[in-house]
């Protein structure tokens, strides 16, 4: 166990390093120079230095990363004007273009994309694993054929579609909600909720697909299994079978899969994000990116990267805590 | 061949593969269906914007004339019907370039992994996982953000996509690969003393045409909702080259005033995605019954 | 009152019939056994007594204790399944659910049909699991099927069958997938507990050596119809109908001995084969798997050697190190003095078990069999292999079909034919018989036997089936544990066999004589006591 868990702290720390050096390798193959954005309209030969200096632009890329590694780990200072500023570890610096701190920026955004992600999740798992289940159960062929339809239409469509519509449909023909606009959850939890319901829904219309999919399938294999058949010769009721045998069979990939979806929701925010105007991380992103704002642009590459990690991690554990044949290796 | 008559049997399949392929159709002949209506994509109408309104075509459904087929372009003044048809060459475009790459990464780095010995296994496994692991829209904004203005956006955009993602056909080639090693008609190769190269190319390759084509058959729509969200995102194609995500990207500042600008390109784009989806579908059914994995 | 009564009972699947008339009757306490080829319809009819047919058409009475269960409504059918009938499946591995502990599943039923509290079901299954001889029954209860061996899980199911105290237990090829030895404590056990309880058994099996020994009367089924049925002592002994006749006959018969005294062919010296473990335990890995653990042993040209051993003993590794397939971790293996490796495709050959995966399913017959040609340089071998095709018995139309249209006994004779095309001096045989039916493996072991005479080639024949190395083999090399624990003249080592494992396959060999049968049973009873 504890071999395991060392494997996968190694695993994930060579992940966050190859992450790192690629974003930054990639700024460096950037052709425009933060500095002249960050300096402004009349921006001279000398205040350009100096500002490059302040970034910390003047050393060579290798040095700058080796602080930057350091920052993390033990915190780093860095020169504002006649004094210094301390950076705590994880120090992710400062951003280029608003001066905040990463980290601060991060955590201000993180609850947004939270919210997202594990309210989307619980919508999907929901519809999702209900719509499979009757399906697989061919109870009613109708309804079997629905499902399938909505499916394939559900994994077809890109969510910033869905979006489109959803909002053009309750917020412009019908006028059923207002336009969404963030709410945490502290403030106002009903707001929050109904904030957040379109933004749900476009994602689920998508992730429940794949689940409804996932459980139907997973039904019926299960239902065609050995061991369901000696539960019947034993005399057991279907509906305990079901519940006790098919499900449970059905489920076990499910579950690992929610915790994967739940880390690829936040690292693909960025479009539902920006259809909705939801200040997440994601939106983040996209901003910094234009801005060639590279401490914002590392730290949201280094979290979303550690989110799907971990998430990793987690669905491995998973999975050997639900299936007993799987142990850890 | 009795496969293709069986996959058109299904009804799903063939309205499916028939709207794909006229989608496939309008992307090739799109110069020449632009020709025909008389219009290309990038002159500028302004006389056909009312100003007052900020900007909106005049006349129903945004524009619609004998001149203007499907109307213009709110804002621009832009022909619709060419910017919508070379957008299909944009969308197509990429996602099959990036699908091509894909198989190719893809396919070798995991028949290598499959027939390799322990260590290149190992180490080509590590290679995927780490690229499964990456965040790859992140990366994908921030790599198409870098790259210099000059250098052909749609190229870019497929290689991007592809070098990203072909973690997912990697790790089903190399199951399929390990799986088709144990055969024993694999061994009996091996035993009339036929070689590595000899046993790949004769029989395990043509094994792993079914399961890829069935797993590349969603990777096509897939490319193309990635390539559809880049652009809505503004990191895709540059203007004034017309994409498909690029529009609706435009038509969420213009969706009260004139909806057909959603619409349009919305429409088209699910119309397609649909129609691969269904063929994906079928081809998944009759060439490996027993597969019933949500593929990712 | 007789327990079980079947008339005239017909299964159809859509409009083919799997049962076609079968009638017999079955007292209380006593034993039946019914046995069949694949597709005789037996494994149909156990079903159908249980109810559990979805898709068949089923005509005819079965009554149980009085009930008709081809009318009985979806309730009373529930209250009879393990209550009053208990099946014992062939599959031990799948037929229990894997995410329930193997106590809780007993449990499970044995409350569903009593009624009875959460102690009281469990303490059930601890005894019903001590009475089929699983030690430390408490500790066993708490643990999933994958954790225990194929023949503790197939206890584990009788003792479910048991729980509830059925009047009648039925046991659907309950041998088939286990080890000979394990086959034999199996149907020991299934003879104890109907002596010791009082519960009637119908034994389904295609081997009528497993249902020699274990029942009283015997019916014999083909194509969904009875062709004889009668005590088992009598059928079984001096039978009479032909296809019965047929049946034993192709059980294997010991053959004349043939001393061989040539030169060794191939030579195997000192040869080990480690596989590296892949689970862990902390940060180390655990000892590697000895699938073969020192081996030395000559094959002398001209002889048939058979290899025999249960499975996990490293036979199937030595087999394909002998082709030259898998290196081994040290030692040697020379053939003509040459090693092993430098000899490929052209002295030495091979014919592999399972005949729908030895083949291409992508290609020809006719091209498989050609493949070993064209690698030798043959720019145009369709004569030479349709010469192959009639040689073993196949015919030349055959070579442009695909594996999938042809039954598994002709694929078999494919795979013969692939192996002679080179003209190899030496074929290695894994396990060429044991997934075919009993007269289909009399008529390819026959064939073996003809084409080795003809060509005078020398065979390996890997077995786990010492009654057919009886009739194929000169010489016998058993294998346990990847070490080799005797090896000597077949003859020699039937009748005085040394090493005890030796001695406890012997004992577990099933034979079709009941008297046979019933001794080698008090035999290995006073062995275990």
């Amino acid at each position: 166990m504890i071999g395991y868990v060392l494997r996968r702290v190694a695993g994930a720390l060579l992940v966050l390093f190859g992450l790192s050096v690629i974003v930054y390798a990639l700024f460096y193959l950037a052709p425009r120079d933060p500095a002249v954005l960050t300096c402004g309209k009349g921006c001279t030969p000398e205040r350009l230095a100096q500002v490059h200096a302040a970034m910390g632009l003047d050393e060579s890329p290798v040095a700058q990363y080796g602080h930057f590694l350091q920052g993390l780990v033990a915190g780093r200072d860095f020169p504002a004007g006649p004094d210094v500023r301390h950076c705590p570890a994880p120090c992710l610096g400062y951003s280029f273009e608003t001066d905040q701190p990463v980290t601060k920026l991060l955590a201000d955004r993180l609850p947004v994309s939270a919210s997202l992600a594990i309210g989307a999740e619980i919508l999907s798992l929901a519809i999702g694993i209900g719509a499979g289940l009757l399906s697989g159960l061919r109870r009613f062929r109708f309804l079997d054929r629905v499902v399938n339809g909505l499916i394939l239409a559900g994994y077809a469509v890109p969510v910033f579609l869905i979006g489109l519509f959803l909002l053009l449909l309750f917020c412009v023909r019908l006028q059923w909600l207002p336009f969404p606009q963030y709410v945490p959850l502290t403030t106002d939890p009903l707001a929050w909720a109904q904030n957040l319901l379109l933004p749900w829904t476009a994602l689920a219309v998508i992730q429940s697909a794949g689940y409804a999919r996932l459980t139907r399938a997973g039904v019926q294999q299960t239902l065609a299994e050995d061991y369901v058949r000696t539960a019947r010769a034993y005399g057991l009721p279907e509906r305990r079978i079901i519940r006790s045998r098919a499900l449970r069979g059905a489920l076990v990939p499910l579950v690992t899969l929610t915790a994967i979806d739940l880390a690829a929701i936040m690292a693909s925010a960025v479009l539902t994000e920006t259809m909705f105007g939801l200040p997440g991380v994601g939106q983040l992103l996209v901003g910094a990116v234009n801005q060639i704002d590279l401490p914002v642009v590392v730290g949201v590459t280094l979290l979303t990267g550690f989110l799907v990690v971990v998430a990793n991690a987690i669905a491995d554990l998973l999975y050997a805590a639900i299936d007993p044949r799987v142990q850890i290796r | 061949m009795t496969l293709l008559r069986r996959l058109f049997d299904d009804r799903a399949f063939a309205t499916g593969a028939v709207i794909a392929g006229i989608m496939i159709l309008i992307a090739v002949f799109a110069p020449l269906l632009t020709k025909l209506a008389g219009q290309d994509p990038t002159t500028f109408h302004n006389e056909l914007l009312d100003s007052a309104r900020g900007g909106v075509p005049i006349g129903r459904f945004g524009g619609i004339s004998g001149e203007h087929w499907l109307g213009v372009e709110p804002g621009t003044g832009r022909d619709l019907f060419a910017r919508v048809v070379y957008g299909a060459r944009v969308s197509l475009g990429v996602a099959l370039s990036a699908l091509a790459l894909q198989l190719l990464i893809g396919v070798g780095v995991g028949v290598a992994a499959g027939l390799g010995g322990r260590y290149a296994d190992a180490a080509l496994s590590r290679l995927t996982d780490l690229t499964l692991a990456f965040p790859s829209l992140v990366l994908a904004i921030a790599l198409l953000a870098i790259v210099p203005q000059n250098w052909p956006r749609p190229l870019l955009l497929a290689v991007v996509i592809a070098l990203l993602q072909w973690g997912g056909t990697a790790r089903i080639t190399r199951g399929e690969t390990l799986s088709l090693k144990t055969r024993d008609y694999v061994a009996a190769a091996q035993v009339s003393g036929a070689g590595p190269w000899r046993v790949a190319r004769r029989e395990i390759l043509p094994g792993l045409a079914a399961p890829v084509l069935t797993y590349a058959a969603l990777v096509l729509p897939s490319n193309m909702i990635t390539e559809a969200g880049l652009s809505f995102l503004g990191v895709g194609v540059r203007p004034p080259t017309p994409s498909w995500g690029q529009m609706l990207s435009s038509a969420t500042t213009w969706f009260r005033a004139d909806p057909m600008y959603v619409f349009l390109p919305g429409g088209l784009l699910f119309l397609t995605l649909l129609a691969f989806m269904l063929v994906a579908n079928g081809v998944r059914r009759v060439i490996d019954p027993r597969q019933s994995e949500v593929l990712r | 009152m007789t327990l079980l009564s079947v008339r005239d009972l017909c299964i159809t699947f859509g409009d083919t019939p799997a049962v076609d008339g079968l009638s017999f009757d079955l007292e209380p306490g006593g034993a039946l056994g019914i046995v069949g080829e694949s597709g005789s319809g037996k494994s149909a009819t156990a079903l159908a007594l249980l109810g559990l047919h979805t898709r068949a058409t089923i005509d005819g009475t079965i009554a149980f204790d009085g009930l008709d269960i081809t009318k009985a409504t979806d309730d009373r059918l529930r209250a009879i399944r393990g209550a009053g009938i208990a099946m014992v499946f062939q599959e031990p591995l799948t037929a229990l659910s894997p995410f329930h502990r193997v106590g809780d599943q007993i449990a499970e039923v044995y409350r569903l049909h009593t009624g009875a509290s959460k102690k009281e079901a469990r303490a059930r299954a601890i005894e019903v699991l001590a009475q089929v001889h699983i030690p430390d029954p408490e500790r066993r209860a708490d643990a999933y099927p994958h954790q225990f061996s194929g023949g503790m899980r197939q206890r584990a199911l009788i003792a479910m069958a048991l729980s509830c105290r059925p009047r009648l237990i039925v046991a659907d090829e309950p041998t088939t997938a286990l080890d000979v030895t394990v086959q034999a404590q199996i149907l020991d056990l299934l003879d104890e507990v109907r002596t010791t309880t009082g519960t009637a058994l119908l034994l389904i099996s295609h081997d009528l050596g497993v249902v020699a020994g274990a029942t009283d009367d015997v019916i014999v089924m083909r194509a969904g119809v009875a062709v004889e049925s009668g005590p088992t002592d009598q059928v079984l002994v001096t039978p009479r109908e032909p296809y019965t006749r047929e049946l034993l006959a192709a059980s294997p018969q010991p053959s004349a001995a043939r001393p061989i005294s040539s030169p060794p062919l191939l030579r195997v010296a000192e040869v080990r084969k480690h596989f590296p473990q892949t689970r862990r335990r902390g940060l180390r890995r655990l000892e590697p798997v000895k699938a073969v653990d020192g081996i030395t042993l000559d094959v002398r040209a001209g002889e048939t050697l058979g290899i025999v051993g249960e499975s996990g003993t490293g036979k199937t590794t030595l087999a394909r190190m002998m082709v030259g397939l898998i290196p081994p971790t040290s030692g040697s293996i020379t053939f003509d003095g040459v090693p092993i490796t430098r000899r490929r495709g052209r002295s030495v050959q091979m014919v592999f078990q399972d005949p729908l995966s030895s083949l291409n399913p992508r290609r020809t017959i006719g091209e498989s069999i050609a493949d070993p040609l064209r690698l030798q340089g043959m720019t145009a071998p369709r004569i030479k292999v349709e010469e192959l095709l009639v040689r073993v018995g196949l015919s030349r139309s055959l070579y442009s079909r695909y594996p999938h249209q042809l039954s598994g006994g002709m694929r078999q004779r494919v795979g013969i034919a692939r192996a002679l095309a080179p003209d190899p001096r030496l074929i290695v045989c894994d396990e060429p018989v044991s997934s075919l039916d009993v007269t289909t493996q009399a008529q390819v072991l026959a064939l073996l036997e003809d084409i080795r005479r003809e060509r005078g080639l020398t065979m390996v024949f890997v077995t786990h089936d010492l009654a057919v190395l009886r009739q194929i083999a000169d010489r016998v090399a058993v294998l346990h544990s990847g070490r080799v624990v005797e090896l000597g003249d077949v003859a020699q080592v039937w009748e005085q066999p040394q090493h005890a494992y030796t001695k406890e396959l012997l004992a577990a060999v099933p034979v079709a004589d009941p008297v046979e049968a019933r001794r080698r049973r008090a035999e290995r009873r006073s062995v275990a006591r």
